[in-house]
């Protein structure tokens, strides 16, 4: 059980059941009169945002959602499939809750979901995660005019800027943090 | 090393604070103020249902320096200021810290009309001594100082920006609800503002206005939207003091909240004290204005975050 004065940016707290994350938080207290809580809430589930004011005699409780690890397994449409190894129960994911993780989703990829009550919320992929060149220019010896970088299309369809010595077949290391790529992996 | 890179960063608002301070205690030198201190460390806080006090030991550390300030003037002072400290327990935001410096100033036989004028005449006067003009950039906005400021009633603001009346509010217990989400951030816009004459039962220490005993000749200076003071007519009426205490004790039980002494020398004194208006200005809100700050943290060396 949370109080108001536990409230702060990125804690989760459940209201009339569903999830919320807390994006902005403001106290005030206009003259001499009570504390108030202002928060800007995000849903977990909906992702619709709202406002709201609470009083110091508020009270919350937690959110309980959990991590779980799981394995990629297929995409159908813009619905993404994952199993969980110990039960080998299957859930998904719609694309707008994958988000950029849909980048670096290859087949048994093992990732953490956050589930809200047994319900998937969103996925967390590993920070490296080594893909296939599928598509890339050949090096153009002596090209200076293009810089040092160029254009190359990842196995799951990602595009990404690569050094220009990058062929095409070959494996590559992505930094999911930030989308770029890191070194070339041999083998 | 965040923390050091940061405070290196505040050097300039912090050289705009010093001087601020200095034209502060000027203006009030000039007009012939006293400057005095009092303890921080005291037996009993005012009490007031929604401000929380520090304890140290079996005392207290002061939410502000008003119930001492007031046994000066009741000794015959007639006009004192104090800069100091000031502790709040649990307030943290964009606008309070915990620890914050208060500047208080007391006439004997003057009222919340006069102490309006102070307001603007001092910050004319540091603007003034500063060389900044009398146009001030807050918040993307450009704040007019040019006397006369404006004036809005409780009743007529609540009018004006809220969508119920304020009769209803007062009902429902949802004042600082209301004022927060509809009414403040219009407060003080293009020039300073005066918010005044608030409900009775919203004052601890203001006497009622002549002529209405429904509302206490109470008010709170606004700019761009930010509350900076707070003054009134100082109720003398100890009798009326002593109810006042009571009520706010009985809220502070309700709620499970530390109760405090009475404060009884105070009360004695209040008996001795002449008419007077006093006043209380937070520095870090009008260095935030001065500075253009978007939080109270860019204008103080330290946070209780930082230590």
């Amino acid at each position: 059980m949370y109080t108001a004065s536990d409230l702060k940016k990125g804690l989760r707290i459940k209201i009339d059941n569903e999830p919320y994350v807390i994006t902005e938080f403001n106290f005030v207290k206009p003259g001499k009169g009570q504390a108030l809580y202002r928060c800007k809430l995000k849903n977990m589930i909906t992702g619709s945002q709202f406002e709201r004011t609470f009083r110091s005699v508020d009270t919350f409780d937690q959110a309980d959602l959990q991590q779980k690890k799981m394995q990629y397994l297929y995409a159908d449409g813009k619905k993404y499939y994952f199993m969980d190894n110990e039960t080998y129960e299957q859930v998904f994911l719609v694309e707008e809750q994958v988000g950029d993780a849909k980048n670096y989703l290859i087949d048994n990829l093992e990732v953490e979901v956050l589930l809200y009550e047994d319900r998937p919320l969103g996925i967390s992929v590993p920070n490296f995660v080594d893909l296939i060149v599928t598509r890339a220019d050949p090096w153009a010896k002596g090209d200076t005019v293009s810089g040092n970088t160029k254009p190359v299309i990842l196995q799951t369809g990602y595009k990404v800027q690569v050094p220009p010595f990058i062929e095409e077949g070959e494996k590559i290391r992505i930094d999911t943090r930030t989308g770029e790529y890191l070194t070339r992996v041999k083998g | 090393m965040e923390e050091q890179r940061q405070l290196a960063n505040r050097r300039d608002t912090l050289i705009k604070r010093a001087r601020i301070i200095q034209a502060i205690r000027e203006f009030f030198f000039n007009q012939g103020y006293l400057e005095v201190e009092t303890p921080y460390r005291i037996p009993t806080p005012a009490a007031e249902a929604h401000i929380d006090a520090v304890c140290s030991g079996s005392w207290f550390l002061h939410t502000s320096p008003e119930l001492c300030m007031k046994r000066i003037l009741a000794a015959n002072y007639q006009k004192i200021f104090q800069i100091c400290k000031c502790f709040r327990e649990g307030e943290r935001g964009d606008q309070h810290l915990p620890e914050f410096t208060l500047l208080e100033w007391y006439q004997q036989g003057t009222d919340y009309n006069h102490l309006m004028r102070d307001c603007e005449n001092l910050i004319l006067f540091i603007a003034d001594k500063m060389d900044w003009g009398d146009i001030i950039s807050f918040k993307g906005k450009q704040i007019s100082l040019p006397k006369p400021w404006d004036k809005l009633s409780v009743k007529g603001a609540f009018e004006k920006y809220c969508p119920c009346l304020l009769s209803e509010v007062l009902e429902n217990k949802c004042f600082e609800e209301m004022l927060v989400t509809h009414i403040e951030h219009h407060l003080g816009r293009n020039r300073p503002l005066f918010l005044y004459d608030y409900p009775i039962s919203l004052a601890s220490f203001a006497r009622a206005k002549k002529g209405d005993p429904t509302v206490a000749e109470r008010f709170e200076l606004y700019i761009g939207g930010m509350e900076i003071a707070n003054g009134f007519s100082e109720l003398v009426d100890v009798e009326e003091q002593k109810r006042r205490f009571e009520k706010d004790q009985q809220y502070r039980r309700s709620r499970g909240k530390t109760i405090y002494p009475d404060p009884k020398r105070f009360l004695d004194a209040l008996t001795h004290m002449p008419e007077a208006g006093g006043i209380a200005l937070g520095i870090d809100r009008l260095v935030m204005f001065f500075t253009d700050s978007p939080t109270i943290d860019d204008v103080v060396t330290f946070t209780p975050e930082t230590l």
